[in-house]
């Protein structure tokens, strides 16, 4: 199938300024592409060149296999939803999701039965002759959603649109807006900040930093084999643990050396790790340190630390040690009996390692 | 402590009200100062001339006459013409109308692209536009005059719209700019979006935002112009003069016994359009003049 949206080669420069360099992206139809990254990544600057609201200084981009690099927002068959809702504020919300068809000419009969369709969908019907300013923030969120559906566009653009919620809105409407692609099967590019909602949202995530693509892939793959020390910092909660170690080759195992603040270094050994550097930055998940005895498989290893910190968090306890100078997050069952500054013994799947090198940051295996 | 708390609150009670009674008397007085010169005008404007030859300046009028306002609107004399106020107020509205009209909405358009529609250059075109607020009238009259003369304009109506256009658009624009900016940029993205373009966008959806900041516009624009004299004195002849001009002319020109009811009267007329905005609109000023830097 052709892909839905085809990037290639994107520059965007502002006077002397690159803000996005070399972006190459390809979604399928279908596809939850979510742009995530820090403030300031470029990612909204990207949502709105695919918009058409910014031009681009390089490169090319097609929508449904159609160039739409020199192409207004208004004929690129696509919807946006803005972290700012962006509701027209003297129209009554049955107005503001009309505009978009009056402008384009519908005519009367095919807007009111849209505008129906849409409302039954978002369940907002008693809302239709409210203005925007009598609506609550979830409230205007789903007129906002309501003005993207009923274009029944191409390509659905939303721009970090949970932002302004609170917490407990915010992941009632992620729920509803992934239900939505589902029922729709429509594509969707989103921009966030938050690496849960691209998690739990996208079938692809792109990462971006300083206006480079950092790593495209699904959310498995980004967060089991993150491509570089940016990316396993960035995506996941709490974050990977990224604990400097010495590795020599023993055979066909590495050898992994963890100097510790007091006592001898922890040593692990992999199997299957490749050829590594002497100096390695090894990468574990909070989950794949374990308490000893609840974890089994080949490359699980067990050790004594030294407790620092116990986190209790409803369903899992988080327990901090230090490990080569750093702090070490490991997700334990609820009911650990782990004590702060006793020791307890550690289980450390290996086999789930990332391994990168600490001066470019590179994974390694 | 009890005994404190008991004997307290009675004595501060009575603080606060002689303070507050104390504010009500100095601002009473504020308005009275201010009051005084309305009221002395007035109450002259109803008198006949020999009861203000031979009362006081502030007594009250023993026998109401209009008489002095039918001749300040119909026949007094300004120079040889004798038609009253009448002729000159119309020019007035002629002018006002048309000038407050065109001023805004230029000023409402440029303040639109400058604040929504970031341009090169479009810091320094408001830079000079505000430059152009400051610039005295005295410095632009003679190269007007001869501007309107080759336009054909000169001595004309139009030629006033003209010139009262030109100088308010600075301050027009300063106005709604300012009033714009305050729009979030995602709105103009999401129409944009939506398919309307750079005048369907104004029309629908900047100017139904904008009613308190065309008040206020209305308001300034209509003060100035109405009350315009140099403007009106220098590019106008015999049959254009505005109302301003007339009035000087009535005021300055009588021979032999000087009708100070007339005057008043007259004076009363001029001003009576400006002070009728005020009252009507004037919440609506304020409102608007603060609209801008609070939010909701």
């Amino acid at each position: 199938m052709a892909p839905i949206l085809d990037i290639r080669n994107l520059y965007k420069n502002y006077g002397a300024t690159e803000v996005l360099k070399d972006i190459n992206i390809a979604i399928e139809p279908g596809d939850f592409l979510v742009l995530v990254g820090p403030s300031g990544c470029g990612k909204s600057t990207l949502l709105n060149c695919i918009a058409g609201l910014e031009t681009i200084s390089g490169g090319s981009l097609s929508i449904d296999g159609r160039d739409m690099t020199h192409v207004s927002p208004k004929d690129r068959d696509i919807a946006m939803v803005f972290q700012s809702y962006a509701l027209y504020p003297t129209m009554s919300v049955a107005k503001n999701i009309t505009f978009g068809m009056k402008v384009r000419g519908v005519d009367k009969a095919t807007q009111a039965r849209k505008l129906g369709e849409v409302a039954a969908q978002l369940q907002i019907e008693q809302l239709l002759n409210r203005k925007p300013g009598q609506l609550s923030g979830g409230q205007r969120q789903r007129v906002a959603m309501g003005r993207a559906l009923v274009r029944d566009p191409k390509l659905f653009l939303f721009d970090e649109p949970l932002s302004n919620l609170d917490a407990k809105l915010r992941v009632e409407m992620r729920t509803e807006i992934k239900r939505l692609h589902q029922s729709l099967n429509a594509s969707m590019v989103y921009v966030t900040h938050d690496q849960i909602e691209a998690m739990t949202l996208a079938t692809k995530i792109v990462v971006m930093k300083a206006g480079i693509i950092q790593q495209i892939g699904t959310p498995a793959e980004i967060y089991n084999r993150p491509t570089n020390l940016f990316v396993a910092d960035f995506m996941g909660s709490p974050a990977m643990n990224l604990i400097p170690a010495r590795a020599t080759r023993e055979g066909a195992a590495t050898r992994l050396e963890i100097a510790r603040n007091s006592g001898p270094p922890l040593v692990l050994m992999d199997q299957t790790a490749p050829e590594l550097p002497d100096q390695i930055i090894l990468g574990l998940r909070p989950e794949d340190i374990a308490e000893a005895g609840f974890r089994s498989g080949s490359g699980v290893q067990e050790a004594e630390c030294l407790v620092d910190m116990v986190e209790p968090a409803g369903a899992d306890t988080f327990v901090v040690t230090s490990l080569g100078g750093k702090e070490v997050t490991a997700r334990l069952h609820a009911e650990t009996s782990a004590r702060a500054r006793q020791h307890l013994s550690l289980a450390f799947d290996i086999s789930k390692a990332s391994y990168f090198a600490p001066e470019s940051g590179q994974r390694l295996n | 402590m009890t005994d404190l708390a008991s004997s307290s609150p009675p004595r501060a009670g009575w603080n606060r009200r002689l303070l507050r009674w104390m504010l009500y008397a100095i601002l009473g007085l504020f308005a009275l100062y201010y009051l005084l010169p309305l009221f002395v005008m007035l109450t002259t404007s109803l008198k006949s001339l020999e009861e203000i030859r031979a009362g006081s300046l502030i007594a009250l009028p023993r026998d109401v006459t209009f008489s002095p306002w039918a001749t300040a609107w119909s026949s007094a004399c300004t120079g040889i013409q004798c038609e009253g106020l009448r002729p000159y107020f119309w020019n007035s509205v002629l002018i006002a109308i048309p000038a407050v009209a065109l001023s805004t909405m230029l000023g409402a358009m440029n303040g639109y692209v400058i604040a929504q529609w970031r341009f090169r250059g479009a810091n320094l075109i408001f830079s000079l536009m505000l430059f152009g607020c400051f610039i005295p009238f005295q410095v632009v009259l003679l190269p007007m005059a001869r501007l309107l003369g080759m336009m054909g304009l000169a001595g004309s109506i139009p030629g006033l719209i003209f010139v009262h256009v030109i100088y308010g658009i600075g301050f027009t624009t300063l106005f709604f700019r300012n009033y714009y900016v305050t729009i979030p940029a995602d709105l103009v993205k999401a129409a944009k979006v939506d398919g309307a373009g750079f005048f369907r966008i104004f029309w629908s959806i900047f100017l139904p935002l904008s009613l308190p900041i065309i008040v206020v516009t209305v308001i300034w624009q209509f003060t100035q112009i109405w009350n315009d004299f140099l403007f009106g004195v220098s590019f106008s002849e015999a049959g254009t003069q505005p109302v301003t001009v007339a009035l000087n002319n009535i005021v300055n020109s009588t021979t032999g016994v000087k009708e100070y009811n007339v005057d008043m009267a007259a004076a009363i007329i001029a001003a009576l359009p400006t002070l009728i905005v005020y009252v009507v609109a004037g919440k609506y000023f304020v409102r608007g003049l603060t609209a801008g830097s609070v939010k909701g």
